[in-house]
């Protein structure tokens, strides 16, 4: 029972990694940038939603509300701007300015905010709530929730990028950004909407990550940059679903590794992300939405 | 082309496109030295020459994808030759690229709706595209990468006819297809001018282009070598020009550097 247990946390905190590892692979799958301030960009805005919850003591649904666009806007003109002219230089070049940005947002970070880890609090029962299916699986609201909304966000997007004239144009660029030219596309604002999506989802995980455990100026590269990372290499560069399975298999893994040895937790789930590097590079599920 | 539209090529008014003193450089070579030339409305323009004379360059240079050292591209009497390519494109320049260039994880129709999503108003539509190619409709839904060459290439003039082009730039239509379908291709020209439109095209195949031209521009190793009418050029003069062999009376010193390291 306890290994079912183990598995069903597992998954649940699959999501997590997916809302994590989904806006990582967009921006590789449109733009091939590789962004390194990904997790720190998730981290600010948890502590955009730290700040407004604090002052204004709105629900954190709330905060969403802001805290999603805001990033969004900040998605849309950091492409625009400084990874915009990293890219015209070189794609190598936006590793080097999106590792910059890292280190400039942590330091930042700790400068102003301390080496404190904060959480989001709810004042809600849902963070702490849980239910029991029966003597030895417990199942957390807050994990469900966000797995729900991982799914939800993956719904979306897939929906958006197939149906919907931008969706069509970001498919299009990232096929052949020369030809999307010579269709009368201006590649850097179709970039630029694509990065919008993409940080629009990194604040969604900055917030459930806050709420699930804390934020301190690091989780943004020693977490949720690393989880993402693994979720999107085991589930397949610029495939939106292989997120959610690399996710979960992350999330099994690290679960079960804590199952045989409580300090195996994170190592269990790093291990299958190098046996997958080794045995499938490619991902498990190789590039549905992009080709 | 038919006889009166190329008696007097001013006939239709002031020139649609026109290149002035073009220079263009890929990296230290000069792949196009100080071409001009002038596209009239309804015409169907060909710029002939052999690999690496610069033909393409020309083109892209026309659609923006290449910045010009010197000289100037004119549209419709307005400057357009620092303009991005996609400004060009809702001008009304629009190319079909060298080697078709389809969205390959894009459906048939998806590639038409992108060639749409910034079209000018005008004639033709997605149905209009549809009727035009009747197997196109019962395909749409298919990735391009399950069509044949010609089919692809079909695809691709859809996609640029739908944003309503007033001048089509095709960039070596034939390039890899088999003859039939070659034809088959430029069999649809007159149904696309009837439009409206102005056709600049590159090609390789001289007799092709020499068919269905109401004007020819030979370029050799960057420069033009012939222009004029198909029918008042003789086959030896287009010979001459394509070659660059001295006979030519228009023949001028060729540039330095081998013609073969020119991309094409």
């Amino acid at each position: 029972m306890a290994w079912v247990n183990a598995i069903i946390q597992g998954v649940l905190t699959g999501g997590l990694y997916a809302l994590f590892a989904c806006g990582l692979s967009l921006m590789f799958g449109v733009m091939k940038v590789v962004n390194l301030a990904h997790g720190d960009l998730a981290v600010v805005a948890g502590y955009i939603a730290i700040g407004i919850i604090t002052v204004t003591h709105v629900p954190v649904l709330w905060s969403v509300v802001i805290v999603v666009p805001v990033m969004a806007v900040l998605g849309y003109a950091l492409q625009r701007t400084l990874i915009q002219s990293a890219l015209d230089r070189s794609v190598l070049i936006t590793l080097i300015v999106t590792f910059g940005l890292s280190v400039v947002i942590e330091n930042g970070l700790l400068q102003f905010f301390t080496a404190n880890s904060r959480a989001i609090g709810t004042g809600l029962s849902l963070v702490s709530g849980s239910f029991t299916i029966g003597s030895q699986i417990q199942i957390g609201y807050l994990l469900v929730v966000i797995f729900a909304v991982a799914v939800v966000v993956l719904l979306g997007l897939q929906y958006f990028l197939s149906r919907s004239r931008y969706g069509r144009l970001i498919r299009a660029v990232a096929d052949d950004q020369e030809a999307a030219q010579l269709a009368g596309a201006d590649y850097r604002h179709v970039f630029g909407i694509a990065a919008a999506l993409a940080f629009g989802t990194v604040g969604l995980a900055g917030i459930a990550y806050g709420m699930y455990s804390q934020l301190s100026p690091t989780t943004g590269t020693d977490t949720i940059l690393l989880f993402a990372f693994a979720a999107v290499v085991i589930g397949g560069l610029g495939s939106l679903w292989g997120t959610l399975l690399g996710g979960v298999v992350l999330g099994v893994a690290q679960q079960i590794g804590a199952q045989i040895n409580i300090s195996d937790e994170v190592l269990a789930g790093y291990l299958v992300f190098l046996a997958v590097l080794v045995l499938r590079p490619q991902g498990l599920i190789y590039r549905r939405t992009q080709s | 082309m038919t006889a009166e539209a190329t008696h007097d090529r001013t006939a239709n008014g002031a020139p649609l496109l026109e290149v002035s003193g073009l220079v263009v450089h890929h990296g230290q070579l000069r792949a196009l030295d100080a071409i001009s030339l002038q596209v009239f409305p309804g015409e169907v323009y060909a710029i002939i020459g052999a690999n690496g004379a610069g033909k393409s360059t020309l083109l892209r240079t026309i659609a923006g994808l290449h910045q010009p050292t010197a000289g100037s591209i004119r549209f419709d009497g307005q400057e357009v030759t620092r303009l991005r390519p996609w400004r060009r494109v809702t001008q009304g320049i629009v190319m079909v690229p060298e080697g078709r260039r389809l969205f390959g994880s894009l459906t048939v129709e998806e590639n038409l709706l992108v060639g749409a999503s910034y079209a000018r108003p005008g004639p033709w539509t997605l149905d209009r595209v549809y009727e035009a190619f009747s197997w196109m409709r019962e395909r749409r839904n298919q990735p391009t990468a399950q069509l044949s060459g010609g089919e692809q290439q079909t695809v691709a003039i859809g996609r640029a006819l739908v944003a309503n082009p007033r001048v089509l730039l095709l960039d070596e239509l034939s390039l890899g297809l088999a003859p039939v379908v070659v034809q088959r291709i430029y069999g649809m020209l007159p149904q696309v001018l009837a439009t409206g439109l102005t056709v600049l095209l590159v090609e390789q195949d001289v007799s092709q282009a020499l068919r269905v031209a109401s004007h020819i521009h030979c370029l050799l190793e960057g420069q033009t070598t012939l222009e004029g009418r198909p029918d008042e050029v003789t086959a030896d003069q287009v010979e001459a020009a394509y070659f660059g062999l001295a006979s030519s009376p228009a023949a001028s010193p060729a540039a330095e550097g081998s013609e073969s390291l020119w991309p094409g």
